[in-house]
This record gives C-alpha cells, sequence and structure tokens, in this order.
C-alpha cells in the first residue's frame, strides 16, 4: 500500500484513496492535427508503453481528496515516490535528466517549446 | 509428581497452580492450570504423541516453543468454532477447551497411513514426479484422489463462522515488532522523546526470552528487568502495546500488517461480543525489528521422535510450566546455550547429560554443567534413536568435525533429547519488502544488512547474541527512530544498567550428525520435520540438476509447510553446502514471503461479510418496491427491481402483465438510478462535442438528443439522452452502471486533455428521483397532476424538456421514451421522490397505471430495436456495427474515439452488424447468447457467423423477437440462419430489421 | 538417452538409495553459436524449445535464463487450466493447450499432475448469467466440452458454496468446463526442460542477456553476462520483463508490467474438488493436492516490478471468497506472493515476427500464462522454425495494434486467469 502525496490539495493518503492512471505525457495525436495521424502514431499513442524497470512517469488523481489528476515520477522496482508534481507541468530537472528513451526526447522538445 | 506424571512439584512461571482447567484432547479429559499452553498440559499428563505427520504420517511430538512449533499442530474447538492446524505451542488452555490430534486415521497412535513410513524408501523428494503416470487415466481418478485423501493435514469447519472480525488502522512514529528485552529497551529510548510508539509482541506477556535467558541486568535477572521495563512504559501516554499479536507481514512503505487473537484463549469474551480476531493495518514512521531469533534443531537420524525437543523449549517446558519433558535426557548440542537447559533440568531434579559436538567446549555455562555434575561428553553426536512413539535411548558417538561414518558409539537410556543447533536471527519480517541480509559465520545464519526502508534490526533479530550489545543497539535504534521523527537530536534518558552475563565459547555449525549404518542408506534425518523432508532428500534434489536452492525447495517441498521453513530452512542450506562444496551464501536462500505465522482469512475480511460485504445502493423508493413484493436484480451496486409479480402471478406473467400495461394503458418506471452529470461552463458545448460521437454544440436550449459515446478505441461505452439547459449548461444521462466511471472520465479529459476549458462537471444521479411515466395515457397521468406548464402535444412535443411543478412537486421532465410509446421521464429532488411516486400512483389510477420493473422495460426497448450498453455492445462494437452511423459526426474534426474508427479492421469487410431475428416457429424463444453458424454439421466444431444479443417473448406481438451481431448482417435481410443448440437441436430465424413495433414511431409523439 | 521413469525405474534406484539418478538436465556452458536462442526458461520458453527440438529437429539451440529455469510466472501461478474463452482464436490457442496438457505426463515422461477436476465459473448477475450463457454457446459450437449447470449442480459439486438466497449475489447458474483443471506448475517447466535437454538442447541459467545484435535489419546475436552468443534466430519469452529486452533490439512494445497477487492456505482435508472462478465479486480458488486452497487475487493497480506480496489486491479477493464460501473464514493464509504480468491493450497475448527479421516474440499472456505453455510454445516453436505465423499464432501478431484487430476477452469475464 502507497503512500501517495497529491500535490494540488496536499493530502496524503493510501493508494486506495487515489486513482493510478498509467504512463504520463502520452501525447494525444488527434488533439492537434487530426486529419493527419496515422496507424504508427495511433497505436504508439493507444498501445506502445515505456514500461521501464525503474523511473516511471506516471499519472494519479485525487480520488477521495480534491479530485484533481496529477504527475509522479516512482521507482517501478523499489516503489519509492521521487516526485509529485502538477498535470500541466513537467518533472523536475533532475528527473527529466534521468529520463530514457521517448519520455528524454518528450522533455526536450517540451523544453524548447 | 505432584499427582501428574511430569508435572514438576514447583516452579513454572506461567502457570497458577490454584486455578485447575479442565479440558479434552482426542476426546480423553485431561487437566492443566491456568497458563497452560495444551502443549505443556498435555506434555505433563504423560502424552506426547500429537500428530502425524505428512507424507510418511510418522508419530510426532512437541518441538518448539511458540510460533515455530512445525509438529504438534491440533485441532481446537467443534462445530462451526473448529480450527485446525494450530499450533499447540501457543493454544492457551480454557475450560472446555477440545482439542483433536489430525491426519491419523483410524486413531493417533495407531494409523493406517503410517505404511507409508514402511515404504518411504520408494518415496523420496520428488517420487511424484517420476510416477502415477500409467495409465493414462488413473492420475485423476486414482493416483490423485488417494494422494489428496492422504495429505491436508487438519479439517475445516463445517458451518459458517460465528464469530466476528475487525480491522483497525494505526499510525505509529516508531513500530517496534517484538517485547524482548531488545524491543522494550528500544521502546523506552524512543518514547522518552516524546514520540508515538507502539509495541507488538506475538506472546501473551511480554519478556521475550528474557525468563529463559543468564545474566543479571544491574541487580535484577533479565526477566525482572524486562518486568520493570514494561511497567514503566505502561505509564507513558505515548505507547501502545499490543501482545497476542503477530507483525505478519511488512509492505511497501512501511505498511504492515498485525494479527491480533483477543478472543482465542477466552470464550467468555467471545460471548460478550469482543471480535475473535482484529487486524491491524499499520503505517509506520520507523520500524524497529526487535523479533529475536528462533532455535535450530540439529538434523541426526530419527531426529523427529516424540521426545527429541528444542532446548529453548525444554526449557520453557520447566521454567514456564512446571513440566519435566521426562525423566531422563541428553541435550545435544553445537553451542553454550543450549547448557542453559541442561542446568535447569538438573536443578529440576530431571537426569541430564551432554553431547557436544564440538571437540573442546569450555564456555562459562560448561564450566557451570560440569561444575553442577553434569556429564559432558565433547566431540560427541546422537548417531541413533530408539523408539517409534517416544525415546527409548539414543547412541552418543564420537565425531570429529567433517566425519561421515560412526566408529565408536554407546548406547545411552533416556526418555528425551534437547536439542540445539544454534540461533537464526527471525529475519522474516526484513526481507518480505526485500532487505537485503548477509551470513554471517560467528552465528552460522543469515542476519540483515541493508534495507530501502526506515526500518532497523536489533538484537538477536540482527544476529546479536548476548544481552549487553543488544540493550545497546536498542537504545541507539530507539534513539535514532525517535530522531527520524522528530527532527530533533535529543539524548534519551535510558541510563542502561551494568551487565553481567555469561562468556560464551563459539558455536560450530553442525549440519547433520553421522548415523549408526551411515548416513543416507535409510536414516532419516529430518530438515523439514512437517513435510518429511530428510537431509538425503535434499543431496538428491542436487544429484538430479534441482542446483538452484529454489528448485531443490520446490522438488522436494523443504522450507514449505505451515511454519515457512522457520526452523528448516538454514539447516537446508548447511546440508547443500555440504553436499555441494559451495558455501551457504553460495547456495543462497529462499525468498522469505508474508506472512510471519498464518493468520486467519476471517481477520483479512474483517467486518465486511454478510450483510456488510458491499454496500447496497437503494434509490428513494426501494421501500416501496420492497412492500410491493418486488423481485430485485443487482446492476452495479444498486438493488433495481425486476419485476413485482402479483398474488399467485409467476415472474414471466408478471412481466408480461407490466409490458402490457405500458403499451395499452400506462406504466411507472423508477429509473433514479440512470446517471446524471451536469455539465456547465462556456466550454460546455465544445467539451460535449469531444466527448460524444455526434454533435451538441447545435442542440437547443430545452431540447433533447441521444448521445453516443465511445473509448479511444473506436467501441461503444455508454450512451443516454441530453438535455441543455442553458447555453452553458448541459444535463446528461449516463447508463446506470456507467454513472461513476463517466463522470470520471469527463474530469480526466477535462483536466488532462482540454485543460483550458471553462467547464465543471458535476454528478447529481443521487441528487434526484426519476420515474418514468410511459403509455398512451401518460399524458393524462400528468395532467391529473397538475402541471403548472403546457403538457399538450405541440406544447411539450418528444424530445423537448421542461422545468416546473407537478402539484407540490418541482420537477424536471423529459419528454423521451425508451419504451416507444408516448413517454416522460420526471425528476424531483430525492428527498421528495416518495411523494411524487406515490402522487403519480394516485393520479395514475384511473388510467390503470401499475408499476413496471427493470426487465419490461428491457422487453419495451427490444420490440423497439434500442440497443442497451453491455447487451448489443461487449466492447468491440463500434457504433456502425449497431447501424448507429447517423450519430456519427462527419463534420467534427475530432472526439474522443474518431481516429480508431478509421483503423483498418475497424471499417473493414465482415464485421458483425446488427439485425433483427424473427424465428420461423414464433413461440420459439431464441436462448440468450445463442451462436449462428454459417454451416449446420453433425458435430462442432462450426464456424460461428455471429451471436444473439438479446431475445425475448414479446407479448406485444405474441411472437419471439431478437436482435443479433451478425457478419454483414446488413447485407442478409430475409436471410434464414440457423442456430444449432445443445442437444442438436437448430433453430432457425429470418434476419430483420431491428425494429419490431411501431416501425414509423407514431406512437412516441402521439 | 535419459532413464524413462517409471515405478520400475523408482523401484529399482530404492534399492540403491536413489544414489544413482542422473540429472534432469546439464548445466551447459553456452556455445559460441546457436541455430536459434530462446531468452527466458519459463514455461513458454522452454515449451518452444522442446517444440523446436521435437517438431522442428533444431536441436543446436538454446534457452538463456537470468535465474533459474520455471523461476518467474511459471513457478507462482495459480496453475488453472481451461480454454472456455469467448473469441474463435483464444479458444484455438488455448484448447491446443488443453488437449496438450492432457498427454504431456506421457509425453515428457515427467509427471505433470495434470488434473481435469472440472472448472465452473459463477454467474451473479444476470448480466453475467447472460454473457456466461453466450460463452456456453460459443465454446460448445467450437468443440468444446461444456455446459451451463444449475445452482443445485453448483451446490452438489462445491458444497461449501454460500447458498444463501439472501447473499449479496446469489449464485444464479454456472458456466461449467468439466475437462478444465489444474496441473502442477513446477513440473510443466521442469518436464520440458528435461526433454529438451534430453534432445540436445542446452538450457543455461544464470545467463541474463544484456544486449542484441543486429546486422541491419536482421538479428546477430545475444551479449549475456556469461558471453557473446552469435545467433540468427532469437525468440524473446520473457512476460514481465519484455519490454525490457526488446529496447536491445529497439522494439517497443504495447506492455505494461503489473504485479498480480497469489496466496495459499494452510493444508486442509479436501473440501473443493473443482476450480471456482467467482468473477463479479473478483475471486477465484482451487486445491491442490497437498491440500492447500490456491487462491487467485487481483493486480496491484500500476506499474511494478517489485515481485513482492502486497496487502491491498489480496484483501478485496480474501473477503470476496470468504463471502463465497464462508468456512473458510477459520482457515488461515499461509503464503503471499507477486508475480510480474505482462499486460497487453487488449489483454490478449502476443505471437509474433518483429519488425527485425530473425526476432521473434511471444509474451502479454498478463495474468493467465500458465494455461497456454503447450499451445504457446507448440506454435511459436513453429513460427520461429518457419519464420512465418502459424496459423493458431496469426490472430496473435503485433499488427493487430496497428489495425485495431483487438483480441477482447473481458467481454466474456471481468478477470481472465
Amino acid at each position: 500500500m502507497l503512500v501517495v502525496t497529491c500535490p494540488v490539495c496536499g493530502a496524503e493518503g493510501d493508494e486506495t484513496d487515489f486513482h493510478y492512471g498509467g504512463q504520463a505525457h502520452v501525447r494525444r495525436p488527434a488533439t492537434h492535427d487530426p486529419a493527419n495521424i496515422s496507424d504508427e502514431e495511433q497505436r504508439d499513442y493507444l498501445f506502445i508503453r515505456h514500461n521501464p524497470k525503474g523511473l516511471h512517469f506516471e499519472r494519479w488523481r485525487c480520488d477521495r481528496g480534491c479530485g484533481k489528476w496529477f504527475h509522479a515520477a516512482r521507482d517501478t522496482v523499489s516503489m519509492e515516490f521521487k516526485a509529485f508534481y502538477g498535470i500541466s507541468e513537467l518533472p523536475p530537472e533532475e528527473l527529466q535528466a534521468q529520463a530514457k528513451g521517448p519520455w528524454a526526447d518528450y522533455f526536450k522538445s517540451r523544453a524548447k517549446a | 509428581m505432584s499427582g501428574k506424571p511430569y508435572r514438576l512439584p514447583a516452579g513454572g512461571s506461567c502457570i497458577d497452580r490454584a486455578k485447575s482447567i479442565s479440558f479434552s484432547f482426542d476426546g480423553k479429559s485431561l487437566q492443566g492450570f491456568a497458563g497452560d499452553t495444551v502443549a505443556s498440559a498435555v506434555l505433563a499428563s504423560g502424552q506426547r504423541l500429537f500428530g502425524r505427520s505428512f507424507k510418511y504420517h510418522r508419530p510426532r511430538g512437541v518441538v518448539g516453543l511458540g510460533s515455530e512449533e512445525m509438529n504438534a499442530l491440533v485441532g481446537v474447538g467443534v462445530g462451526a468454532r473448529h480450527e485446525p492446524n494450530l499450533r499447540a505451542t501457543q493454544v492457551e488452555l480454557y475450560n472446555g477447551l477440545a482439542a483433536v490430534s489430525q491426519n491419523r486415521w483410524p486413531s493417533l497412535s495407531f494409523d493406517i497411513g503410517s505404511v507409508n513410513n514402511k515404504l518411504s524408501r520408494f518415496f523420496p523428494g520428488g517420487f511424484y514426479y517420476k510416477t502415477f503416470m500409467w495409465p493414462k487415466s488413473f492420475w485423476k481418478h486414482v493416483y490423485e484422489p488417494f494422494i489428496r485423501r492422504a495429505a491436508g493435514l487438519g479439517k475445516a469447519p463445517e458451518e459458517r463462522d460465528p464469530d466476528s472480525y475487525e480491522h483497525m488502522h494505526i499510525h505509529a512514529d516508531v513500530l517496534i515488532v517484538g517485547g524482548g528485552i531488545a524491543g522494550l529497551t528500544a521502546a523506552e529510548a524512543a518514547a522518552a522523546s516524546g514520540v508515538k510508539v507502539l509495541l507488538v509482541d506475538e506472546n501473551p506477556v511480554l519478556g521475550g526470552i528474557a525468563d529463559l535467558s543468564a545474566g543479571k541486568i544491574g541487580d535484577t535477572t533479565p526477566a525482572a528487568y524486562a518486568a520493570s521495563a514494561e511497567a514503566r512504559l505502561r505509564g507513558l501516554s505515548n505507547v501502545h502495546i499490543l501482545t497476542r499479536t503477530t507483525v505478519v507481514g511488512h509492505f511497501h512503505h512501511n505498511y504492515l500488517m498485525a494479527f491480533e487473537r483477543v478472543g482465542d484463549h477466552d470464550p467468555a469474551l467471545l460471548a460478550a461480543g469482543a471480535p475473535r480476531h482484529r487486524l491491524w493495518k499499520i503505517r509506520a514512521g520507523q520500524v524497529i525489528l526487535a523479533s529475536g531469533a528462533l532455535e535450530r534443531p540439529l538434523a541426526f537420524a530419527n531426529n523427529d521422535r516424540p521426545g527429541i525437543m528444542l532446548a529453548s523449549a525444554v526449557r520453557a517446558l520447566v521454567e514456564r510450566y512446571g513440566v519435566a519433558p521426562g525423566k531422563n535426557g541428553v541435550v545435544f548440542t553445537n553451542n553454550d546455550d543450549a547448557y542453559l537447559t541442561a542446568l535447569v533440568l538438573k536443578q529440576a531434579g530431571v537426569g541430564v547429560r551432554v553431547a557436544d559436538s564440538r571437540a573442546r567446549p569450555d564456555g562459562a555455562l560448561v564450566q557451570q554443567a560440569r561444575a553442577a555434575g553434569i556429564e559432558v561428553n565433547a566431540a560427541s553426536v546422537i548417531s541413533a534413536v530408539e523408539g517409534s512413539h517416544g525415546v527409548k535411548a539414543v547412541k552418543i558417538a564420537a565425531y570429529r568435525k567433517g566425519q561421515g561414518r560412526v566408529i565408536t558409539e554407546t548406547r545411552v537410556d533416556c526418555d528425551f533429547v534437547a536439542m540445539s543447533g544454534g540461533w537464526n536471527p527471525a529475519l522474516h519480517l526484513w526481507c518480505h519488502n526485500g532487505g537485503k541480509i548477509k551470513f554471517d559465520d560467528a552465528i552460522a545464519s543469515f542476519r540483515p544488512n541493508t534495507h530501502g526502508d526506515a526500518i532497523a534490526a536489533i538484537g538477536a533479530a540482527n544476529g546479536t547474541m548476548n544481552l549487553a550489545e543488544t540493550m545497546n543497539e536498542a537504545v541507539a535504534a530507539g534513539e535514532a527512530a525517535a530522531r527520524a521523527v522528530n527532527g530533533k537530536a535529543k539524548a534519551s534518558k535510558i541510563k542502561l544498567p551494568a551487565i553481567d552475563e555469561p562468556q560464551r565459547g563459539a558455536l560450530e555449525p553442525l549440519w547433520f550428525a553421522p548415523a549408526t549404518g551411515g548416513y543416507n542408506e535409510g536414516n532419516k534425518h529430518f530438515i523439514d520435520f512437517q513435510n518429511d523432508v530428510t537431509a538425503a532428500d535434499l543431496e538428491l534434489a542436487q544429484r538430479e540438476g534441482y542446483e538452484s536452492v529454489e528448485h531443490t525447495k520446490r522438488y522436494t517441498t523443504f522450507g514449505m509447510a505451515t511454519d515457512q521453513g522457520k526452523t528448516s530452512n538454514i539447516n537446508g542450506l548447511g546440508v547443500l553446502s555440504e553436499a555441494t562444496g559451495k558455501s551457504i551464501p553460495e547456495i543462497g536462500i529462499t525468498t522469505y514471503r508474508p506472512p510471519y505465522t498464518p493468520y486467519s482469512f476471517g481477520s483479512i475480511a474483517g467486518a465486511l461479510t454478510g450483510k456488510l460485504f458491499l454496500p447496497v445502493r437503494r434509490t428513494p423508493i426501494f421501500q416501496w418496491h420492497t412492500e410491493r413484493g418486488a423481485v430485485f436484480e443487482p446492476v452495479g451496486q444498486w438493488r433495481r427491481a425486476y419485476t413485482y409479480p402479483g398474488a399467485g402471478e409467476d415472474k414471466h406473467a408478471a412481466i408480461n402483465r407490466e409490458i402490457l400495461g405500458v403499451r395499452n394503458k400506462v406504466g411507472l418506471l423508477d429509473a433514479s438510478t440512470l446517471g446524471k452529470i451536469e455539465i456547465k461552463g462556456p466550454d460546455a458545448a465544445e467539451f460535449l462535442d469531444r466527448m460524444y460521437t455526434n454533435t451538441f454544440s447545435t442542440l437547443k436550449v430545452g431540447k433533447c438528443r441521444y448521445g453516443l459515446m465511445m473509448n479511444e478505441l473506436g467501441f461503444l461505452t455508454d450512451d443516454g439522452v441530453t438535455v441543455r439547459l442553458a447555453d452553458d449548461h448541459y444535463l446528461m444521462h449516463t447508463t446506470s452502471g456507467g454513472a461513476d466511471r463517466i463522470s470520471a472520465w469527463l474530469e480526466e479529459w477535462l483536466q488532462t486533455e482540454w485543460t483550458h476549458y471553462k467547464v465543471f462537471v458535476t454528478p447529481v444521479t443521487e441528487q434526484w428521483a426519476q420515474f418514468a411515466i410511459a403509455g398512451p395515457r401518460a399524458r393524462e397521468v400528468l395532467q391529473k397532476l397538475e402541471s403548472d406548464f403546457d403538457v399538450s402535444n405541440e406544447g411539450f412535443p418528444h424530445m423537448s424538456f421542461k422545468t416546473g411543478r407537478l402539484g407540490a412537486y418541482p420537477v424536471r421532465i423529459f419528454r423521451i421514451s425508451f419504451s416507444g410509446e408516448q413517454s416522460y421521464e420526471v425528476a424531483t429532488p430525492a428527498n421528495l421522490g416518495r411523494g411524487l411516486w406515490d402522487a403519480i400512483l394516485d393520479a395514475g389510477r384511473e388510467y390503470g397505471i401499475e408499476p413496471y420493473g427493470t426487465e419490461a422495460l428491457h422487453v419495451l426497448r427490444a420490440e423497439k430495436g434500442y440497443i442497451v450498453i453491455g447487451d448489443e455492445t461487449d466492447g468491440t462494437v463500434t457504433p456502425f456495427d449497431v447501424g448507429l452511423d447517423g450519430l456519427v459526426s462527419k463534420k467534427k474534426a475530432d472526439f474522443i474515439g474518431k481516429r480508431s474508427l478509421e483503423q483498418s479492421y475497424l471499417k473493414g469487410p465482415n464485421r458483425k452488424q446488427l439485425v433483427g431475428l424473427l424465428t420461423e416457429d414464433p413461440q420459439e424463444v431464441l436462448p440468450d447468447g445463442a451462436y449462428a453458424v454459417r454451416e449446420v454439421k453433425d458435430k462442432p466444431p462450426m464456424e460461428m457467423i455471429g451471436q444473439v444479443t438479446s431475445t425475448y417473448m414479446s407479448p406485444t406481438l405474441g411472437r419471439s423477437i431478437a436482435m443479433a451481431l451478425i457478419e454483414n448482417g446488413k447485407a442478409r435481410m430475409g436471410e434464414v440462419i440457423s442456430f444449432p443448440l445443445e442437444g442438436g437441436k437448430v433453430v432457425k430465424a429470418k434476419i430483420t430489421d431491428t425494429v419490431f413495433y411501431d416501425k414509423d414511431g407514431g406512437r412516441i409523439s402521439a | 538417452m535419459k532413464t524413462r521413469y517409471s515405478i520400475f525405474s523408482l523401484a529399482r534406484n530404492a534399492m540403491n538409495y536413489h544414489k544413482d539418478w542422473e540429472k534432469a538436465w546439464r548445466s551447459p556452458d553456452p556455445k559460441a553459436e546457436y541455430d536459434a536462442v530462446i531468452v527466458g526458461a519459463g514455461g513458454h520458453g522452454l515449451a518452444t524449445a522442446y517444440y523446436l527440438a521435437k517438431n522442428h529437429k533444431m536441436t543446436n539451440i538454446a534457452v538463456v535464463e537470468k535465474g533459474w529455469l520455471g523461476g518467474g510466472n511459471t513457478g507462482r501461478n495459480t496453475t488453472i487450466i481451461r480454454s472456455n474463452y469467448l473469441q474463435d482464436s483464444s479458444i484455438a490457442i488455448y484448447e491446443l493447450a488443453r488437449s496438450l496438457y492432457e498427454g504431456l505426463s506421457q509425453d515428457l515422461n515427467f509427471n505433470t499432475m495434470f488434473s481435469p477436476r472440472g472448472l465452473m465459473m459463477l454467474c451473479q448477475t444476470e448480466h453475467e448469467f447472460r454473457a456466461m450463457k453466450r460463452t456456453s454457446h460459443a465454446n460448445r459450437l467450437a468443440g468444446l466440452d461444456c455446459r451451463m449447470i444449475t445452482p443445485a449442480e453448483v451446490k452438489e459439486i462445491v458444497p461449501i458454496i454460500n447458498d444463501d438466497p439472501a447473499c449479496r449475489y446469489p449464485v444464479l447458474g454456472a458456466y461449467y468446463q468439466p475437462r478444465g483443471g489444474t496441473g502442477r506448475h513446477d513440473a510443466v517447466a521442469w518436464g520440458y526442460a528435461r526433454g529438451a535437454d534430453a534432445m540436445g538442447v542446452d538450457i543455461i541459467q544464470n545467463c541474463e542477456v544484456t544486449g542484441i545484435r543486429r546486422e541491419g535489419g536482421q538479428v546477430a546475436g545475444l551479449d549475456t553476462t556469461r558471453g557473446t552468443i552469435r545467433t540468427k534466430k532469437i525468440g524473446v519469452v520473457t512476460a514481465g520483463h519484455v519490454s525490457t529486452i526488446m529496447d536491445m533490439a529497439g522494439v517497443r512494445m504495447p506492455i505494461e508490467s503489473m504485479c498480480l497477487q497469489a496466496l495459499v492456505s494452510e493444508p486442509i482435508k479436501p473440501v473443493i474438488d473443482c476450480v471456482v472462478m467467482a468473477n463479479t465479486v473478483h475471486g477465484y480458488i482451487s486445491q491442490s493436492d497437498k491440500g492447500e486452497l490456491v487462491v487467485g487475487g487481483g493486480t496491484d493497480p500500476y506499474n511494478n516490478y517489485s515481485q513482492r506480496g502486497s496487502f491491498t489486491a489480496l484483501e478485496h479477493t480474501v473477503t470476496a471468497l470468504v463471502e463465497t464460501f464462508p468456512i473458510i473464514s477459520r482457515l488461515r493464509m499461509l503464503r503471499q506472493w507477486g508475480g510480474i504480468v505482462d499486460m497487453t491493450g487488449d489483454r490478449s497475448p502476443i505471437l509474433s515476427k518483429t519488425d527485425v527479421q530473425g526476432l521473434y516474440v511471444n509474451c502479454g499472456w498478463g495474468t493467465g500464462g500458465f494455461k497456454a505453455i503447450p499451445g504457446s510454445g507448440w506454435v511459436f516453436a513453429d513460427t520461429i522454425a518457419n519464420d512465418r505465423p502459424h496459423p493458431i499464432a496469426e490472430p496473435f501478431s503485433l499488427n493487430r495494434f496497428l489495425e485495431g484487430r483487438l483480441i477482447d476477452e473481458s467481454v466474456a469475464a471481468a478477470v481472465a486467469h
């Protein structure tokens, strides 16, 4: 039973007071350019997941508190939360630096933008 | 001996000789004292035999001291209160307790299954895998039933548990596991700085094995010191102490489970309403593990005979219960600790000698023993045990380290053996959540190393086997934990007294003792007693290539008995080490898994059984439905009225009556469970356009529209009618089951994708009671109710909405229909619901109004070809599949699921499409879920082309109707397809469109 | 040739106190090159190797394993064997597996203890009842032996079931597959390992893959902690760890790894001679030959590689089972554990070629892979040997996620074990 802290309302509670929402920072292509989405892009959006052994960026909802969605960075082996941050925010820079693969690319592209 | 064969004339710190207790064992009436356990009281009576082993059915007696006991398992209690597999060493005696031995037939002393022991040569570890394969059918029908009957230990009760269970949730700054000297001292050190301390101990009394320990703390005994420390702690308001409570599991983020046996020891407590067990869910800031150590048996030939016990257990028997383990015994050891047992026996007047495998034992306790006149045979092992239901004699053989064969031996008459192979730190909890451990040669066992969580181990649990260091560790750990909690570097007020304890000689590991006749040749050196795993079995596993310790464990089942390897694990590794020439750390250790000791399923379920299992959601009309004799069906957490049978009426007739009532007169449905969500804000219209497949921004205020929702995969997930209340305000209906899911779904998209939308989503399902008034006379009922709005067909047409009053009741009213009839859905605040319901029934009486339930509703909608999400759809169905192409916007650039509809398979050929079905025989109703085939064959397999999604006898049409998803169905209108049923019958049905009744929809807008 | 296991060889060896049994499998060092290498010595990987050798005569092959063979989900599941799926493609593979289980002990000369004790899925809501009737029709027409049974029949087969009509979810009926049942999970891994080894397959334990070598679009070999191995065919069969391994070849997977919880009770005398699944309340139970009640729980809801028991999922399952089988209230939980399961987007497995020539993947069995082992190995071996999907494997290709051709079984049952 993990202890989760909501960065919005500050509530700290058991994982059952929250709702896990899967991988974070997944870009929904249709929101941006609905007319030009390849089958591959759509598949990646719907199904392909980083699933790393280690640092994982993910979404949670403060179910029994303020009801807000937020982001967390967690180690999928030790279960340690490294950070909680807002739903429109990027992770702390030191965690961005540790991110691998498509997440690293995404953070870089967001930083430029 | 004090009227009882083995009860000593004096002594016994735990028992109250003034209070005699009557109990029974296998039906035989026995007496014990208050404070006894079943083990001590039965042993006091002279009975040694407690049960039979798992595989060979060998006679077995008590070995241990507490929860590590693996042999003396008993069933306790009768009837519904029976509980199997309890450790006799932990069961506290009460008047009337009935205990039975297990795994024997017909009786404990004469057990047919023990023939297995005679044939044991043919049943080595893993033998199951090599045989019982021929003939093929015999495994299921002959071999396996035999094995199943023979295995399994105790019997489950046959009736529902009459006792209650509960959960407690607690936050502790510092949790201390174990109330021995280490735990008590750590608790004092932590508590001194004011943090909240929870001290948990498995036993009825605190102190651990202080009472079995040598030395002085200050000027008192360890036991007296423990008592004084306990008294000091009990005086502190920031310390909470739990006894008879075992911390059974350590999980992520310092979440721990503790299992408290509240009423097991005292039926009067249960009778007074106490829960039997209580499960504590603990969230700890810091954990200090002071769980002590478990003594190891020694592996020697026939080391499982009743009367062979752990040295500490023998000590406890004498000191705590005043029971002699026998008249004349041998202490067999490889370490100094067991000499304490020899001294205690000597003092109690029991005959004793010592066989020590070490060449030159000379610690302080050894010297004391010699000085007390106890004969000590150094460089000696027990090489044989005589007797089967008890010990008659042993052979003591000369031994040099590493020696495999017995050369000289002496026969010694005796009736018990106290053995000690050293102590294993109880590091199970340390390991549950991934703590690392390291091997320590000094104790020949593993001890805690590093851990990722805020947990520390102290004392024997940490491999520290003397008092002085234990207490220093305890103070340091207690202070450190408190500091970690409150951030202060405050020194504790604990001042440790001087400690005087005997200097101890080094332990020398002895992983197995050579036996008369040679090791491995028929001699049984038991490692895992309960599962009958011997040293030879472990070696066999190695020989056969099951080299990983996990393979050995699984192949032989060593460490998998109800003690989960507490006594066997390290001994097994020692045997494997000697067999392979690898060191114990190289061999590795199997994973310790929760729980530390087994705990009841009842305690896990807690109070959530029977009526409290799951909450039931009730509409404001629930009481009325009940009084009316409704048959209910569970829909999600709701209970909905399925139908309302009248006196002497069966369900089927009632449903037909309700349907015809709606078609011909008027019916009333409690639709309160329907999901209701208010969506408000300047971007509400655009937001709904993203959520629905069809368009809601064009909907006029005061109008209703049926909407479809997909998930991102393009599959239908919900539907319902949504009304525009104002430019920036919509009220959405969802399915009953979808209400919570859809409001969460809307929130998710708002918060995570379209964060700039200014929209509020408010679920209001429970705020409104809602009823459908449906039927050709519905409007007349409304008129009768005295509305303050125009209810004429022109003034209030189909798919429009009004707010106003019906008599005394404020209402939101929708002219929408799920029955195909003229229909109004009326919503009023939930607390007024029952009043409005009654008022409608009153007003409708003259028009013949009757309530109708969910089954009539389903038939009515099926007659009209309306889909039900979950019946016509199953998570793989698109709007096109169910023929609702018109509801999928071609204009909107994006809505949820739109892009997936373009994936090749979803727009591909041969998809199953929703059609109607009319059976050739109109009285034949297709079964639920029946499949049509391309071609009927004599027997399966047959290629399937689709399945029935809804099927009913329509009383309106006087014939059966069905809907089905059929491959290319829309192109097959008029085709007759076949449904082969069980038993060879084939039902034929013609494909039609899905609207069976009132195809032009005239009735709905009448 | 290995000594055949039989009552006679057992008796013969007993005379010599079992000192002469040979190793069930060798512990070879890796060779420099193989015709094919299977990554992962769980049941699926070992079965693949066994059928590559047996059906396709590919014996110069190896199975490399990070830890000990059978140490992943093969040794952690609740051993249920059934084939009562809803979709045709699922029925095909699970029924192939189930039918192979029927003769597996004899084929492998190793008692894998397949026990067709029957399997039932309780129907506790009208909706579930209809869904199970549909499954029953589909299964019957696919040629499976199955039927719907009444509450009275349920009670007769499982006397300890809660038949109080006032209980929260009364049993309305059940789907029954008489030839479903259980097997001995470790024995399946060991039997395949022994059988493959006997045909010359090298099973290399304690050998972790650290890299996949490619030459252009073609697989060239593996880097491992025990050296580099050249091969032109690699079959990745690593369940929860598949994302990590496939990353090494630059292939991203539609997989998330979760931790599935399971537990056993203390052993008791037989009370339940059937596998019972209660999907409405989310719990399933059977009793092992040792007498332990074997209980499958849910998964922890988040991505998880920790392979630990947790309490939350277990609590829900046990609560459901105490309600469904009230007598277990006074029995005790002996042991709980977790396994890392590989969940796909549609909860169905992947048996597929990949965009890298010579790289094949078998994964995504999620919470229900044990029952599929023989069938999975059979068709995956065929796919590797012939470098084209076996017809039964074809629907399970990675392409389905591109085409939207999902195989969604959640339709039929809330839990897919």
